[in-house]
């Protein structure tokens, strides 16, 4: 193990540069917040995950995060444990009518002020699971969204550009 | 492996029970009560038959069977004009939630089933209005000092929703209950109604992490349908993604066990390693996960050739690194505290649920889909189907572990011996049914597919293998404490969105 450790000194961080943050996401996120509470965060998000019905597909993704290739918290973001620790939700999923509740009663946990990332297209708009009797068909339908990351799932360079622009946004940095 | 004449299919012969025309690969017999009720009893007194999959649709319910001794394996179905049927669960307790989750769906009544609560249907959906659901009620526990941790459908990490309920005596599990159903889409019912090759996209997303292996199975099962093979080539690219998404599972798993033990290096080394792994998928196949990738007649696009060096660099730089990894798990009697004899699931409870996977072949089940129903490219290729006999976290771990290897060198002969040719094609129009067997990385994937006249789907089942592993979830953690709860069920890794569908 020792060997691996020296090893890792010598190579060097396998960590590669951020992504820049999502434009899209940007206008997105500057026409919500429009600079109310933008400072609050100072230099760092928590953000409580929020599986409302996922295939774990974008599960999968939000976990690549953080391993040491993107590794999430040296931007200052980390997943909490508790909606009471969060600035963030960050949901996947249709919003399955089984789920419905426990993800308000998530967001009404989380101390304001928060914001509600739709992550991956089921999220934006039930993505392929839309028209299911099972299924609210998205996160607005439940919440208020603020930021919206596509793809099925989204790749994580594609998942950190949009935290990265909601970290942005929030340092009142635009 | 499948001969005809075995005792299962005996015990149709028997019945003299109606065999459906061309239902492929396998039999489906229809039975009538009796017949069905003969079929509980012959359970009972054949411990080798095991239950694959218990279903339905509109009036009918059917259960997969496959005879362990002779491997033969047939679908029963019961016409139930009445809306009950005879309970398998007693003699199967594989089949309890299956025929909680049929009566929640398409009203059917297991009639004297023991356990009578819901399942999917926690009573919020529009259509569930007239029959409204009673509270659930968890089973009683009595006795002194005991105490319940209600844990979820939201849990801590970034992990599926879903509702466990412990009951401890001090800090020792006597019971956990598993609530599930959370993430159920509806995705049996939007796959019907269309066609096979739109429906595909459904099967990419029962579960996100076997996107492979369900689109695979999926495929599978629609070709048996309607007579039909893909072309070579397709089919070994099909089994160099599955080989791919069995790798980056087991490694995602291996760290994430070696993480809920607090070992954080070899998980940021497994995590390192995985992401290799999805990026070969990704060059080759253009997605991480390969979704959509695996449609009914073939594949939807061939392998990019100037992934083919970075493919064959990652199984070599894997082969060297993965053994220097477990080298440094093993000289750690701190993991090995937390892993050995932990979460033990007996052989016998194994059998009794036909639990595949690693679930199963770590307590010494040896059965694996690509060995005992080979499907090609397998029955041309070499591997070995490592089993233990311990049941542990440990050994649920070193399966993976070894299986890796495995696939690694299968990756290699496929690499080597890779047809040229077309990669699809076309469905003929008509109607057809037919199942499939595919395994996963947790497990064989068994799928059931009818499809009417029209070319459209009727009825898809695709049966995650989940469902056989998650009861034995609740064994395992029963007398460990429930600080290693994480441990266990990240040993287990099932599937919530692939049961809940
Ligand atoms: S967006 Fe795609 S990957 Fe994400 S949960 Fe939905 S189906 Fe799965």
């Amino acid at each position: 193990m020792l060997k691996l450790l020296a090893n890792a000194l010598l190579r060097g961080p396998v960590t590669e540069k951020a992504p820049d943050p999502d434009g899209e996401a940007l206008a997105e996120l500057a026409r919500r917040l429009r600079g109310a509470a933008q400072a609050r965060l100072g230099r760092s998000l928590s953000i409580r995950e929020v599986d409302a019905g996922s295939c774990n597909g974008c599960e999968l993704e939000i976990h690549a995060l953080g391993n040491p290739v993107y590794d999430l918290e040296r931007f200052g973001i980390r997943f909490v444990a508790s909606p009471r620790h969060a600035d963030v939700l960050l949901v996947t999923g249709p919003v399955t009518l089984n789920m419905a509740e426990a993800l308000e009663r998530t967001w009404r946990a989380t101390p304001g002020p928060k914001w509600v990332v739709a992550l991956g297209d089921c999220a934006i708009d039930g993505g392929c699971f839309a028209g299911s009797y099972a299924v609210a068909g998205g996160v607005d339908k439940i919440l208020p969204v603020d930021l919206r990351i596509k793809g099925c799932p989204p790749r994580p360079a594609e998942i950190l550009a949009g935290l990265l622009a909601l970290l942005a946004t929030a340092e009142g940095r635009r | 492996m499948d001969q005809p004449g075995s005792t299962l299919l005996q015990f149709f012969a028997d019945q003299a029970a109606t065999a459906v025309p061309a239902h492929r690969p396998w039999p489906r017999y229809e039975l009538t009560e009796p017949g069905w009720r003969a079929l509980r009893a012959a359970l009972g007194a054949n411990p080798s038959w095991e239950l694959l999959d218990l279903w339905a649709e509109p009036g009918l319910v059917h259960a997969a069977l496959r005879d362990g001794d002779t491997g033969a394996v047939a679908v029963a179905t019961l016409g139930c004009p009445g809306g009950a049927y005879p309970a398998l669960g007693g003699a199967r307790p594989g089949a309890i939630r299956m025929e909680r989750a049929a009566r929640d769906l398409y009203g059917l009544d297991a009639a004297d089933a023991e356990d009578r609560r819901g399942w999917i249907d926690h009573g919020r959906w529009p259509s569930g209005g007239d029959h409204a659901k009673p509270p659930y009620r968890f089973l009683p526990v009595e006795g002194e000092s005991l105490h319940v941790v209600p844990v979820g459908p939201v849990h801590a990490g970034i992990i599926e929703p879903g509702h466990f309920r412990f009951t401890a005596s001090g800090e020792t599990v006597v019971r956990l209950e598993e609530r599930l159903g959370y993430v159920h889409k509806g995705t049996e019912g939007l796959m019907a109604g269309r066609t096979p090759r739109e429906a595909a996209r459904l099967a990419s997303r029962v579960s996100g992490d076997s996107a492979v292996a369900h689109s695979l199975a999926f495929a599978l099962a629609v070709e048996n349908a309607l007579g039909i093979e893909a072309p070579p080539r397709a089919r070994w690219l099909r089994a160099l993604m599955a080989e791919l998404e069995r790798v980056a599972n087991h490694l995602g798993d291996v760290g994430a066990i070696c993480n809920d033990v607090s070992f954080a290096l070899l998980h940021a080394e497994c995590g390192v390693l995985r992401e290799q792994v999805l990026r070969a998928a990704d060059a080759a196949f253009g997605h991480r996960l390969m979704m959509d990738r695996v449609v009914p007649g073939g594949i939807a696009r061939d392998i990019d050739p100037d992934a083919l060096p970075a493919v064959a660099a990652l199984v070599e730089a894997l082969r060297a690194r993965v053994p220097y990894l477990m080298q440094i798990y093993d000289a750690k009697s701190s993991i090995q505290d937390r892993t050995v004899t932990t979460g033990i699931v007996p052989l016998a409870l194994v059998r009794l649920f036909a639990a595949g996977g690693f679930v199963g072949r770590a307590a010494g089940r040896d059965f694996d889909a690509r060995r005992h129903h080979p499907y090609a490219p397998y029955d041309a290729l070499t591997f070995e189907v490592p089993t233990l006999r311990e049941g542990d976290v440990n050994a649920r771990l070193w399966i993976r572990v070894r299986e890796i290897g495995q696939s690694l060198d299968l990756i290699d002969q496929i690499l080597e011996a890779l047809p040229d040719g077309p990669i699809a094609v076309d469905l003929p129009p008509g109607a057809g049914e037919g199942a499939s067997m595919v395994e996963g990385f947790r497990g064989e994937v068994f799928c059931s597919v009818r499809i009417g006249e029209d070319g459209a789907i009727l009825r898809a089942r695709p049966r995650d293998p989940s469902w056989l592993q998650w009861p034995l979830l609740e064994a395992a953690i029963k007398d460990n404490i429930i600080a290693d709860f994480p441990v266990c069920n990240k040993s287990f890794n099932c599937s919530y969105s692939g049961q809940d569908l």
